[in-house]
């Protein structure tokens, strides 16, 4: 059914090109706006808070500190983290002489088929962001093999953990700069904020389905 | 898109505009979809740099648009995403229908997707047996209330809070009474949670196809998206074959205008980029992603070089939120899937004039859609193609149902009426006529129906010719 559709569909397009006789216009260019880099932080924390996103700027060497702060204010109990990762083992060794209080590191270590009933009942799932985009503010999500996809969509708070320095100027500039469309993965998301829906007489609510909470550490050199 | 009543156009006006409950909801998102629009656009160069490019990216994407879905499909291929295509929405249906059943599945999560709409796919997947549940939270609302869409942004606009308290309370078990937006919201979220967590198939739109990368984008603000894209095992994409466009790079100013146009935001929450199936290694996402791709009548509007640029929109609903008929009708007087202008234009060069052709006729011509839209799709001149054509039987006409409105009566009074206006003593004659006897439109058949909106024209006393004749032309 499939093949005999496909053909008749190109024959019908095929046939209405091979008339088609008007010039293609020249593409115009938009320039890239940019931003000094305290200029992308300040855009960035702006347009991301006015998301309800909670954004904290920290020295490298104390980030794990503000995720304890975090998840105790949220008397968070399970933590999702990505074993291997920077990230993961920094925390790994963070937890090892911390306090009873904070929450259980809980890592992705399996396929999801195994790990399904605890990934959707964790309380937070912990994330990098590759990079974030001033312009517009947003994150962007680059999920891997080690930091899958789920980790920052199921649970109800999210806490991504940016590096200063990964800010870009616009969306083209990074697709650009960074050669995207030669390594596009499996999936890529840009994220401004926690969930949000304006279904209900254009009323803003959160938490519909993806987080409730957005929690953005930009890391400082 | 299968439309089982005939449209009875007029029936459908009149029972909106009596709806008072219901304008009141629709003008009031309206207005606030226009506001954060403009706030976006508020760079008035800068919107026209980018509409001008939008244009531009659409058309260069429609000029090749054989090759561009043949480099999608080879793309598509090999990232593991396996491609099938669709005449029909009939075949759209079955295509999905056989992947369910080839992973014995019977519970399907839906993000949004126009495609499904037009398809109809919800009632043909419950035929046979399958559960399809919307879960954007304005489509999980309308399912409930076993509606359509108002609209192809915002589809629950039509209803206030109270009326979706009703409907929650009504239609979901325990849910308790509520009329705040945000316990609402929640009984959602807990709701359809359980629904991802248990569904093997998830199905989703198509914003944009990356013929380049074959990279699917997909632009929401709930998160639902997300979740029907990568927890359930299987993830189908539905798209029409006029969403490819050439390159990566071209997704940053489309992102923009259609965001910034659809809902008044720099980018949404959430703006997914798809480009394989789970690969080797990798811990979780979809094993098997199928793209759907559906010509649905599509191919014959591309056959024609003018009536193309239909197929340029990228469905952002701007021009929804700025008609003023939309603004008082509300979408489901229009009958179809795709309300207000789009649909004006859409529906009739689908469907044939003959099934949706009235549609052209719901328009003031006021060009506020086209002085909106992000791809500078020229509506109001396409929807007076749609009007010339309804009434000519010329060769040149290649809408299907051409000249179906063309009878003897009017044919026979347009030509009186060339014979007065180009004669001028029967024209002077006439005047003095109308003039001694007052302009008394009969309220007879056709005649009736034009004049019950429209106020009679006066006559002035004297004609211009009169009139110069007597002072002659002042010449300042």
């Amino acid at each position: 059914m499939s093949e005999a559709s496909r053909h008749r569909i190109f024959s019908r397009l095929q046939a209405a090109t091979r008339q088609d006789t008007t010039p293609v216009s020249q593409l115009p260019e938009l320039p890239i706006k940019t931003y000094s880099p305290k200029e992308k932080i300040e855009r960035l924390i702006t347009l991301m808070e006015a998301m309800r996103t909670e954004v904290h700027t920290t020295a490298a060497e104390n980030w794990l500190d503000t995720v304890e702060d975090v998840l105790k204010v949220r008397e968070a109990k399970r933590l999702l983290y990505a074993p291997g990762t920077e990230i993961g083992e920094a925390l790994e060794h963070q937890w090892e002489n911390a306090a009873a209080d904070l929450p259980q590191l809980i890592p992705y270590k399996q396929d999801i088929e195994q790990l399904k009933e605890m990934v959707f009942n964790v309380d937070a799932g912990i994330t990098s962001a590759a990079g974030a985009i001033a312009e517009t503010g947003a994150l962007i999500l680059w999920p891997t093999e080690q930091e899958p996809r789920l980790m920052s969509i199921v649970p109800p708070l999210h806490i991504a953990v940016l590096k200063a320095d990964t800010i870009h100027n616009s969306l083209l500039e990074v697709m650009q700069k960074e050669n995207w469309p030669a390594k596009m993965p499996s999936n890529v998301v840009l994220v401004s904020g926690p969930s949000k829906t304006a279904d209900i007489e254009m009323t803003l609510a959160f938490g519909v389905h993806g987080p409730k909470e957005l929690i953005v550490l930009i890391l400082e050199d | 898109m299968t439309n089982h009543h005939p449209l009875d156009f007029d029936k459908n006006v009149s029972r909106a505009l009596n709806d008072r409950q219901l304008i009141k909801n629709i003008k009031s998102a309206m207005a606030t979809l226009v506001s954060k629009r403009k706030a976006i656009f508020s760079d008035a160069a800068e919107t026209e740099r980018l509409r001008t490019l939008g244009n531009a990216l659409k058309k260069t994407a429609l000029s090749k648009l054989p090759q561009l879905l043949e480099q999608l499909e080879e793309k598509c291929t090999q990232n593991g995403i396996q491609v099938h295509w669709a005449e029909t929405a009939a075949e759209a249906n079955q295509l999905v229908l056989d992947i369910m059943k080839s992973h014995g599945a019977t519970l399907l999560v839906k993000g949004k997707s126009m495609v499904s709409e037009e398809m109809e796919l919800n009632a043909f997947l419950q035929k046979n047996g399958i559960e399809a549940l919307e879960t954007d939270l304005g489509e999980f609302i309308i399912q409930l209330n076993n509606e359509r869409p108002a609209h192809i942004i915002v589809p629950a606009i039509h209803k206030n809070k109270d009326q979706i308290s009703k409907i929650f309370h009504d239609h979901i078990p325990d849910a308790p009474y509520t009329e705040d937006v945000a316990e609402l919201t929640a009984i959602a979220r807990k709701t359809l949670r359980q629904k991802f967590y248990q569904a093997d198939v998830g199905l989703s739109g198509v914003n944009f196809a990356v013929a380049e990368t074959g990279t699917l984008c997909l632009v929401e603000n709930e998160g639902n998206g997300r979740l029907c894209t990568t927890v359930p095992g299987v993830h189908i994409a539905l798209m029409g074959l006029e969403k490819v466009v050439e390159k990566l790079v071209d997704l940053p100013p489309l992102l923009r205008l259609l965001i910034g146009s659809a809902t008044g935001q720099l980018v949404t929450t959430y703006v997914n980029m798809i480009t394989s199936a789970r690969k080797q290694g990798e811990k979780d996402g979809p094993k098997e992603v199928h793209l759907i791709i559906l010509d649905n009548g599509r191919s014959k509007i591309y056959a024609d070089t003018r009536r193309r640029e239909t197929l340029q929109c990228i469905r952002c609903g701007t021009c929804l939120n700025h008609c003023p008929v939309y603004n008082r009708i509300g979408g489901h007087a229009y009958g179809y899937i795709y309300p207000g202008p789009i649909g004006k234009i859409l529906n009739p060069q689908i469907e044939g004039l003959r099934a949706a052709g009235v549609l052209a006729s719901a328009s003031s011509l006021c060009n506020a859609c086209e002085e909106v839209c992000p791809v500078k799709i020229q509506i109001p001149d396409l929807i007076r193609r749609i009007r010339n054509e309804s009434y000519s039987k010329d060769s040149t006409c290649t809408i299907e149902g051409h000249g179906y409105k063309r009878n003897l009566a009017e044919v026979l009074a347009w030509k009186v009426w060339q014979t007065i206006n180009t004669h001028p003593l029967i024209n002077a004659a006439g005047l003095k006529i109308l003039n001694v006897l007052g302009m008394k439109i009969p309220k007879i058949g056709p005649l009736k129906d034009w004049i019950r909106y429209r106020t009679t024209p006066e006559l002035a006393k004297k004609s211009l010719h009169e009139l110069i004749k007597q002072h002659g032309v002042d010449h300042e």
